[in-house]
């Protein structure tokens, strides 16, 4: 049986020679990203904001416009409507009121009372109420955990290879993270819980292929110490591609499944791990590898360290 | 390296199958197989999230205004029943306002004698070398008691503790529920309550303080000063439940809801609903003596400080039982029985979360997940067969066996599977495979650089592995901060992650080896097919 080959034996790209083009497109994209993040706004869900949700299966299809002016009739504050996952399962989603908590309470009981009344064989699949108070320390939380887990396993690498790794790692994390995002603005998806679990499995899964061929520049900055680095680097990343490319498909091709028909209430959660790992496939060749030229990592970097631990370390 | 004693393959192997023996109660659970499982046998299961089982989570806050409210009111109770015990010391003019309590001592002869028995109602607060309140004197006529910031800390935190039992009793009275109620940082309560069809009752009855107190009516206060607000001294204008105006009752408290020892749902003569109560000994003692000297006065039934009911003492109640009458339905009366017999929460308690999911959704999401799953590992099964032939067979059993341990490890701890967690499933199956990957592409690189099959083999395992060791490690670091940072279901899936992410590092490096050792060993092949 001939196997599947999806990268060529002998494969030698000129990665680097592309490396101040594609570092100008990603600080393009990186800035545009967070232009929007900031400008437009994510579209942040109960979870962040407070407020409350409501999710309902109708028996039949129904006339939204008649809905949203039922529920306006309650005077409940601004409420939107969306549709979610079919043309039956509707999102109601009401802003929290300015009357604490018992007014939070009483609006959902008033919206499901509509429902029941008014639209006979309705499903209330889900009710969630997040109060001011809650929301705030959720959104702390989320960014605390984001900002955690990037220094957290920036100081590893650190920690596992050299300084200049883990500034490497660090600036490779904050470029997808604000990649991510920067979609999540742009295409006005939900931001929930969920979503921020994603960020944090970008922050780990991104930097899978980091940390591979962050391991290979190691080993052959060890074997051909009297290789130049812009060759090495390229050397490393051909070796490594067949890997990266195979890795990046499985992975995606088990989270499209995922999107494609898994569970509606966590596509959010799907589509921004599938994205962060796209962007974390681009990223550890464009952002990762090239940094270490720009921190001037040397051949040598290794030696000192080697040398202390290991005396008898021959090159191969 | 490739050499694998016997003893070693038995221990792998029995990993196995007890990875697989435990994570079967789980995959059957719901089926008509499930009754087939010996009982014999361990029924270590995973638990379903609320998100798939359905259900209600609230999250409760104590009301730390009410907390300090509840406080000062029961230590006034405690003061005037102190003062009126022998030698009794008259008081006059009591207060909580401005969160402490003053009173005046008529007789100013008496203030130390006074203060010296205030002193004795306070309690050192243990650890801290302070007592629960400050005993002061003012003008040399008043006693000012201020609770002191360690005394309300220690009391909101026994108040928790009761309100957490309180809360458990009024949703579960049969204690046969498999409902979770916890404090959470002080003054929360996290309650969690499987398949729940109506989340607004259960705020109901959890959001009810329920304090029963009889106190009788104040009939010498003058109605326009009630309208008003004010009232005699020694009474207090409370409003009536049903909202029809106010009314003065003496502030001193004839019997208690916390003298009951049953209340129950019935109805009266006119079959209207109503509340049977019953007291306590010392309870029914009081009651009986506060009716017998009050004949043909009103008394006011009051709950959380609205007037339910003032019905008119006819004759003397002596044998314990009292009807709570208002204008109850069946259920209000019904869930008020059942809140007077949980116990009155000793602080009001705010719901400031709410999730609820309904049971059908739950079931579609499960549904969905696990058809999502089954294709997305066909598919990776399916690419890693035609990418690496015989070695792709390898990683589809190491993959298979990935997913049982997860599962196994997962029912043996109890885990919570939530709709997360089913993504961190399929995301454990599409990045598992990439130890493998990552050792295959590996031994195809040393191949071709022209090692023999076994030593390509054993370079490729150990080469390979330094990466696989610290891309997991950033990975548990990750999972780990989600399950510190997260709450339910993001912890659900971070759980998961951090599993998949042992199992699969034993799966696809140790579990692979083993393997591939087996076959050189058995068929000493001098080329390979990868």
């Amino acid at each position: 049986m001939k196997l599947l080959k999806l990268v060529p034996d002998h494969t030698n790209l000129d990665f680097m020679r592309w490396r101040n083009l594609a570092l100008i497109l990603s600080l393009i994209a990186t800035a545009a990203s967070i232009a929007f993040t900031f400008y437009r706004g994510l579209n942040l869900g109960v979870d962040f904001v407070g407020g409350q949700l409501i999710r309902v299966t109708f028996a039949q299809p129904i006339d939204v416009e008649q809905l949203r002016s039922r529920v306006d009739g309650m005077h409940l504050g601004e409420a939107s409507i969306q549709e979610f996952g079919g043309p039956k399962t509707f999102q109601i989603r009401l802003p929290k009121p300015a009357g604490g908590e018992a007014a939070t309470n009483a609006a959902s009981t008033q919206v499901k009372q509509l429902i029941i009344t008014d639209y006979p064989g309705a499903r209330i699949d889900a009710v969630e109420t997040v109060s001011g108070k809650v929301s705030e320390e959720l959104a702390e939380d989320s960014a605390k955990a984001i900002v955690f887990a990037m220094v957290g396993i920036a100081l590893y690498i650190w920690f596992r290879f050299e300084w200049q790794f883990g500034v490497g790692a660090l600036l490779t994390l904050a470029h997808d993270v604000a990649m991510t995002l920067g979609f999540f603005a742009f295409t006005r998806l939900q931001v929930d819980l969920n979503v921020v679990a994603a960020f944090l499995t970008i922050v780990g899964y991104s930097l899978n292929d980091t940390v591979v061929i962050y391991d290979r520049i190691r080993e052959n900055l060890r074997k051909y110490r009297k290789m130049a680095i812009l060759p090495l680097l390229n050397l490393s990343l051909n070796e490594t591609l067949a890997r990266t490319v195979v890795t990046s498909l499985t992975v995606l091709i088990a989270l499209g499944v995922l999107m494609a028909i898994g569970p509606e209430v966590i596509f959010g959660l799907a589509i921004a791990i599938f994205l962060g790992v796209l962007i974390g496939t681009y990223s550890s060749i464009y952002i990762s590898a090239p940094v270490l030229v720009w921190l001037g990592i040397q051949p040598d970097s290794f030696l000192k360290t080697e040398d202390k631990d290991a005396p008898e370390a021959q090159p191969a | 390296m490739l050499d694998f004693p016997r003893w070693k393959v038995w221990l792998v192997s029995l990993v196995v199958i007890l990875g697989i023996f435990f994570s079967i109660p789980s995959l059957i659970a719901g089926t008509e197989l499930a009754g087939r499982w010996p009982a014999w046998l361990p029924h270590y299961k995973i638990n379903l999230g609320l998100d798939l089982a359905g259900g209600s989570h609230l999250l409760l806050e104590a009301d730390a205004q009410d907390a300090q409210k509840q406080r000062l009111q029961s230590m006034e109770d405690s003061v005037t029943t102190e003062l009126r015990r022998d030698p009794h010391i008259d008081i006059g003019d009591i207060s909580t306002a401005g969160g402490r309590l003053s009173f005046m001592v008529r007789d100013p002869t008496q203030i130390d004698a006074g203060v010296e028995r205030m002193r004795r109602l306070t309690q050192p607060v243990a650890l801290t070398g302070n007592r629960d309140w400050d005993v002061q004197v003012v003008d040399s006529t008043r006693i000012v008691m201020t609770p002191t910031p360690s005394g309300s800390a220690q009391s909101l935190k026994d108040a928790m503790g009761v309100a957490r039992d309180v809360v458990r009793r009024r949703i579960d009275p049969g204690g046969t529920k498999e409902i979770t109620v916890i404090t959470e940082g002080g003054n929360r309560i996290l309650v969690q309550v499987p398949g729940v069809e109506d989340p607004d009752a259960l705020k109901k009855l959890i959001g009810q303080t329920a304090r029963l107190e009889f106190k009788l009516v104040d009939l010498s206060a003058n109605p326009q000063d009630i309208q008003q607000g004010r009232a005699p001294p020694g009474s207090q204008v409370l409003p009536m439940a049903d909202g029809t105006g106010f009314m003065a009752v003496k502030r001193r408290v004839m019997v208690s809801g916390d003298q009951l020892t049953d209340a129950k749902q019935s109805f009266d003569q006119d079959g209207r609903p109503d509340i049977d109560i019953t007291f306590n000994t010392a309870g029914a003692r009081r009651f009986g003596r506060v009716t017998q000297e009050n004949v043909n006065k009103p008394f006011a039934i009051i709950l959380d400080d609205k007037i339910l009911s003032a019905p008119n003492i006819n004759e003397p109640i002596l044998g314990g039982r009292a009807q709570i009458t208002g204008n109850f339905t069946v259920q209000s009366a019904h869930d008020l029985a059942v809140s007077l017999a949980s116990g009155k929460l000793p602080v009001k308690l705010n719901v400031i979360e709410e999730r609820t999911v309904g049971p059908d959704l739950g079931k579609d999401s499960i549904h969905k997940g696990v058809i999502a799953s089954a294709i997305g590992t066909l598919l990776v099964i399916l690419f890693m067969l035609v990418t690496y032939g015989r070695f792709g067979v390898y990683a589809t059993v190491a993959l298979i066996v990935n997913a049982f341990l997860i599962l196994g490890i997962m029912a043996l701890f109890n885990a919570t599977l939530t709709l997360p967690g089913i993504a961190g499933f399929i995301l454990t199956i599409g990045a598992a495979v990439d130890a493998n990957v990552l050792i295959n592409e590996r031994i195809r690189e040393e191949i071709r650089r022209g090692r023999r099959l076994i030593d390509a083999v054993e370079t490729g395992y150990h080469e390979a592995f330094r990466a696989i060791f610290d891309a997991n490690v950033t990975h548990v670091i990750s999972a780990g901060i989600m399950a510190y940072f997260g709450s339910g279901p993001v912890r659900g899936f971070a759980v998961v992650l951090m599993i998949g992410v042992v199992t699969s590092v034993f799966t696809a490096v140790y579990f692979t080896r083993m393997l591939v050792a087996l076959w050189i060993h058995r068929t000493r092949p001098r080329v390979l097919h990868i």
